[in-house]
C-alpha cells in the first residue's frame, strides 16, 4: 500500500496555502473555450474538506443572487490555478452543511482575527 | 520481441491526465522478470521464455525446480511463467526483463489475472438474471424459472447457465490502455481495473492486431 500512497503523494501539488473549515476563499479554475482559455474566480466559504493524499478537494458555497451555489474543487487538479484564502473564521464543526438551511445573517460565520 | 511481463496488482488510485480530467488507474508492479528458460522452435516445437518473478529463499524450492532455475543463475523465484517472443536468438537465458523492454506509455495491452473468488452464488447475482415477481402472490423471489422444455428434448441443454461458484477463476481483460510508466520504481498505472484482489499476480501481454 505504501507504494500506492507514494504514487499518489507525488502527484500532490506543493504550493497549496492552509486551507481550513470556515474560511472565505478566491479560486481560480482554468476554463477552455475551444481554442481559447481563461481563467475564472469563484469567491465562498469553504464547508467541507475531503482528504486523500491527489484526491483532496474542498467544498466551497456562496450566495449568487440570493441562490446558494456550492462547487467542489479537486485542490491538486491542474484546472485549479491558484487559491487565495482571504479571511478565517472561528468554526466548531469539521463540515458546515447547517449553512445550507441559513441564509442572510444567520448564515455569517465569526471572523478570526490576528 | 518480447511479448508479455509478469506484475503485481497493487491497488487502485486516480491521477489527472493532460486535459485536467481524472483518470482511474490500477497501480501494478511490474517485474524485474528473469528469463529462467528458453523454449526453441526445433526441441519444443514453439519458440517462448519461461520468465520469473518474485524472489524465494533457497530453502522453499525443492530439489528439481532448483536444478532447472539453477541455469539462469538468477536465485528462485515463485512465480514462473511462459511469453511469446518473436526472435528467442535475440535474449539470453538469465537476462533481466523490465518495463520499457516490453511495453511503453500510451499502448494498449491486455492483462490476465484470477479473478476475485465471490463464492457459491445465485442466478441473479452470477448471471444477471432478473428473478421472479416480488408481488402477486409470489413465493420464490431469486430462483431461476424453467430451465427447459418438456418431453422435447427430455434434458436441460448444455451450459444452462445456474447457480455456482462465482470468480476465482482466470480472466483476460483486453484494451487496457497503459497511463504511465515509471521504470525506475518498477511501476506501470493502467487506465481502469484489472482482475484479481490487491497482490495478485497479474500477466501483461501485448495485444495482437
Amino acid at each position: 500500500m505504501n507504494i500506492v500512497d507514494a504514487f499518489e503523494k507525488a502527484q500532490m501539488k506543493q504550493d497549496l496555502p492552509e486551507i481550513r473549515i470556515g474560511d472565505r476563499v478566491r479560486v481560480a479554475t482554468r476554463i477552455v473555450e475551444g481554442a481559447r482559455q481563461r481563467s475564472q474566480l469563484f469567491e465562498g466559504v469553504v464547508i467541507a474538506r475531503h482528504r486523500g493524499n491527489n484526491r483532496d478537494s474542498i467544498t466551497v458555497r456562496k450566495q449568487s443572487y440570493a441562490v446558494g451555489v456550492e462547487r467542489v474543487f479537486p485542490l491538486h487538479a491542474p484546472s485549479v490555478e491558484k487559491i487565495e484564502v482571504i479571511s478565517r473564521a472561528k468554526v466548531r464543526k469539521a463540515k458546515l452543511y447547517y449553512l445550507r438551511q441559513r441564509r442572510g445573517k444567520a448564515a455569517r460565520l465569526k471572523e478570526l482575527r490576528g | 520481441m518480447i511479448k508479455g511481463i509478469l506484475g503485481k496488482k497493487l491497488g487502485m488510485s486516480q491521477i489527472f491526465n493532460e486535459a485536467g480530467d481524472i483518470i482511474p488507474v490500477t497501480i501494478v508492479e511490474v517485474g524485474p522478470c528473469y528469463v529462467i528458460q528458453k523454449k526453441i522452435k526445433e526441441r519444443d516445437g514453439y519458440d517462448a521464455l519461461q520468465i520469473g518473478f518474485v524472489s524465494k529463499k533457497s530453502t522453499r524450492v525443492n530439489k528439481p525446480l532448483k536444478a532447472h532455475q539453477d541455469r539462469a543463475g538468477k536465485g528462485y523465484f515463485y512465480h514462473l511463467r511462459e511469453v511469446d517472443c518473436d526472435d528467442v536468438s535475440l535474449v539470453d537465458v538469465g537476462q533481466e526483463i523490465k518495463i520499457a523492454d516490453v511495453f511503453s506509455k500510451g499502448e494498449t495491452i491486455k492483462v490476465t489475472g484470477i479473478s476475485k473468488g465471490k463464492g457459491f452464488a445465485g442466478v441473479v447475482r452470477r448471471h444477471g438474471f432478473g428473478g421472479l415477481p416480488a408481488s402477486h402472490g409470489s413465493l420464490i423471489l431469486r430462483e431461476t424459472g424453467s430451465i427447459g422444455t418438456a418431453t422435447t428434448p427430455g434434458r436441460v441443454i448444455k451450459n444452462k447457465k445456474m447457480a455456482g461458484q462465482l470468480g476465482n477463476k482466470q480472466v483476460t481483460i483486453k484494451g487496457i490502455t497503459i497511463v504511465d510508466v515509471q521504470e525506475d520504481k518498477h511501476l506501470v498505472a493502467l487506465r481502469g481495473a484489472v482482475p484479481g484482489p490487491k497482490g495478485q499476480i497479474v500477466m501483461l501481454k501485448k495485444q495482437e492486431v
